[in-house]
């Protein structure tokens, strides 16, 4: 081992034994500490798993969707539209959709209602399949109990719930109604021939711009929303609330700051005693700088551990309870949903130098000021 | 953009390094002008304990720079996929002006803050501070290094606007383009291989010599930088499309991606250090003469050479495995 090893060992042992020796007042500055690092961590690993959630969702989405904008809002699309889109060279296919809200007046929620794709989930005339979280609001008792909606006063249609689907989508389907086109254009009375919007599917995705390009010179009245654009908002919406969360803590970590720099400057007698008698047996004031430095760096990494793992247990085991409504937003029928444990080396890099750093700059004037007075002034 | 954590982060470091540099340079022009050992002044002993504060808060700001470092890149890369074009660092970089600026500021803050620590240890080892006047010289003039890096990195951030369509890094590094990237994009892999070895041969020659003869560390200095380049050529040139498998794609910043194992980092980290230590010991050379250093001095910088030159071979180790391990064929 080198002497530079020895030392620092030394150092250590010495420091360890001697945060031992007051426990209480190092246990409660380290339980703030962690309460710090806990509320920003919480924080950061919500918004990330949140993020990486949405992608995951977002990677089966068609690249393109086509909208038509009438007077600055969406309007209903003429099917014809998908031909054209469909023409132009790269893409897969061009399909209208049939989608829309609907207003529960009974338990005053939206459900998404949509016209399903793929044939095997269309349901039977008269009926529909439906999201977990319709049930859960309407508070069916039983299976296989018929849905009544009404869409004015004194107007009530009755459907057939066909099946539920199962929570492991629940992010995507929770408010989801299925219907077949027929029932759909029969509810929200819309003519035939018109669509909601338009979706295309893009072979290779460097070309989605120029096939955006070539489709609005030819449809200028059409507004082309691309996947990545949906995922840039949806980061940048979760970005910036975990940054507000963020700023919001700064307040938190500034209280935290001045309290730590007020400890380190008013030292106890006893431990004013201590240094001065270190530094009558021969410490330096390098030494004691050094010696005080580890006693820093070990209440932070105590600190650092202890509020990561609870944040994590937090945000995963217990889905983030404290701080889910700011950052995930809220609705009257919200997905229940699991989400995936998931830590990087950037979120523990940018915590440990949102929380240590400023730590370490508040003690270190004071660390100074104590290590280097003279044995005998410090110890008076 | 400020609203990101890792931003958020990235300034606070900026914003406390600027302070403790304003603050020391105002106390390194007290010590210009006014140190003198001899003086048995209440001022002096002041002066002297403050130097105590002065080296502990550049060595934890030089810690704090480091790391730093890793999460502007890092987050530069993680941030592409908030720009339209940006794949991987470059694009995010290139969102601005600022960006290429900022990152080159933040690797300049790093060796100098690497470099002034060096003359700190040497300076402490002698009994009477021999470097105490040299020391602060330099500090003055990294002061403003590290007050236009935290300025260039607020303006890039504050800058950044995610409506801009950035390049993407296989346009800035490809041999058809005008520019430095391109230059070393497009000088030929197997040349770049020779210049890379023979410059690892000059490092070895001049750093074998240097610690068998006890003299020729500035030129050894001279080798490691001449090291530094060419290795970033390399990289870009043969490295990285032997690391990627695919023989046209040459940017230096992608092999930090997790996809490619953060293989990177295996070539950067060990560079960074080779260099650093290398010019150190190059500068630290320079004193060897002085009365009070001339028995711990040199040992110090033969420590140097060898843990520069080791960190040269573990980037050319990791070179090699590199090459060794990819499936790409380039030569035969």
């Amino acid at each position: 081992m080198t002497p530079w090893l020895r030392r620092q060992r030394a150092l250590a042992d010495y420091t360890l034994a001697s945060l031992a020796r007051r426990k209480g007042k190092n246990i409660a500055l380290v339980a703030v500490y962690a309460i710090v690092v806990f509320v920003l961590a919480s924080a950061m690993f919500f918004a990330a798993s949140l993020r990486l959630e949405t992608s995951a969702v977002l990677r089966d989405a068609p690249e393109v969707t086509v909208q038509k904008i009438t007077m600055g809002r969406q309007d209903l699309i003429d099917g014809a539209v998908a031909d054209e889109i469909g023409k132009i060279r790269g893409v897969t296919s061009a399909k209208p959709r049939l989608w829309g809200y609907y207003y529960d007046r009974i338990v005053g929620a939206n459900y998404t209602v949509m016209v399903p794709d793929d044939p095997e989930m269309i349901p039977e005339p008269g009926s529909v399949i439906v999201g977990e979280g319709i049930p859960r609001a309407r508070g069916f008792k039983w299976s296989g109990a018929p849905l009544f909606l009404s869409r004015y006063e004194g107007d009530l249609k009755r459907f057939n719930v066909a099946r539920a689907f199962e929570s492991d989508s629940a992010l995507m389907t929770s408010d989801l109604m299925l219907m077949n086109e027929t029932d759909f254009r029969d509810f929200f009375e819309i003519p035939a021939g018109l669509y909601t919007d338009v979706v295309a599917t893009v072979r290779n995705p460097n070309e989605v711009a120029t096939i955006v390009e070539k489709g609005s010179n030819a449809l200028p009245q059409m507004r082309f929303v691309t996947r990545s654009d949906i995922e840039r908002t949806y980061q940048k919406l979760f970005d910036w609330r975990e940054g507000l969360l963020a700023a919001l803590a700064a307040a938190g970590i500034l209280a935290f700051v001045i309290f730590a720099a007020e400890k380190a400057s008013g030292l106890s007698a006893e431990e004013m005693r201590e240094i001065g008698i270190l530094k009558a047996v021969g410490w330096d004031t390098r030494d004691v700088i050094a010696m005080k430095l580890w006693e820093g760096g070990l209440v932070s990494l105590g600190a650092f551990l202890l509020g990561t793992v609870t944040a994590f247990a937090h945000v995963f085991f217990f889905g983030a309870p404290l701080f889910a409504p700011i950052l995930k937003g809220w609705a009257v029928i919200y997905p229940d949903f699991a989400l995936a444990p998931h830590v990087d080396g950037l979120e523990l890099l940018t915590l440990a130098l949102l929380t240590i750093v400023p730590y370490i700059a508040a003690t270190l004037v004071p660390i100074w000021r104590v290590a280097s007075g003279d044995p005998d002034a410090v110890m008076r | 953009m400020i609203f990101q954590t890792p931003i958020m982060a990235l300034l606070l470091v900026a914003g406390l390094a600027s302070l403790t540099a304003l603050w020391s340079g105002g106390f390194a022009v007290q010590v210009l002008r006014r140190w003198n050992l001899a003086d048995m002044s209440r001022a002096q002993l002041q002066r002297e304990r403050a130097t105590e504060l002065v080296s502990t808060l550049f060595a934890a700001v030089m810690l704090a720079e480091l790391a730093a470092l890793l999460l502007f890149v890092f987050n530069a890369d993680r941030m592409a996929s908030l720009f339209v074009g940006a794949m991987c660092a470059v694009g995010t970089l290139n969102v601005n002006g600022y960006g290429f600026p900022a990152l080159y500021l933040k690797i300049g803050v790093f060796f100098a803050a690497v470099l002034w620590l060096m003359l700190d240890r040497a300076d402490r080892m002698g009994r009477d501070y021999p470097l105490t006047r040299v020391k602060y010289g330099v500090l003055l003039a990294i002061v403003p290094l590290v007050l236009a890096d935290a300025g260039t990195e607020l303006a890039y951030f504050l800058n950044m606007h995610t409506d801009v369509i950035t390049s993407c890094c296989s346009k800035l590094f490809t041999p058809a383009n005008a520019g430095l990237a391109n230059e070393m994009a497009s000088i030929g892999p197997g040349a770049s291989l020779w210049l890379l070895g023979g410059a690892g041969v000059f490092v070895a020659a001049t750093g074998g010599f240097a610690l068998w003869r006890g003299r020729g560390f500035g030129l050894y200095a001279l080798a490691s930088v001449l090291m530094f380049a060419l290795a970033l050529t390399a990289v870009v040139s043969v490295i990285s499309p032997y690391i990627y498998e695919y023989p046209n794609h040459h940017c230096p910043f992608c092999i930090l991606k997790p996809e490619y194992n953060y293989y990177g980092y295996a070539l950067y980290i060990p560079l960074f250090l080779g260099t650093g230590l290398g010019v150190g010991a190059g500068m630290l050379s320079l004193f060897r003469s002085r009365e009070s250093l001339a028995e711990k001095l040199p040992a110090m910088i033969r420590r140097q050479v060898i843990w520069s030159m080791a960190g040269f071979a573990g980037f050319g180790l990791a070179t090699l495995y590199a090459i060794a391990s990819s499936n790409l064929i380039i030569f035969g």
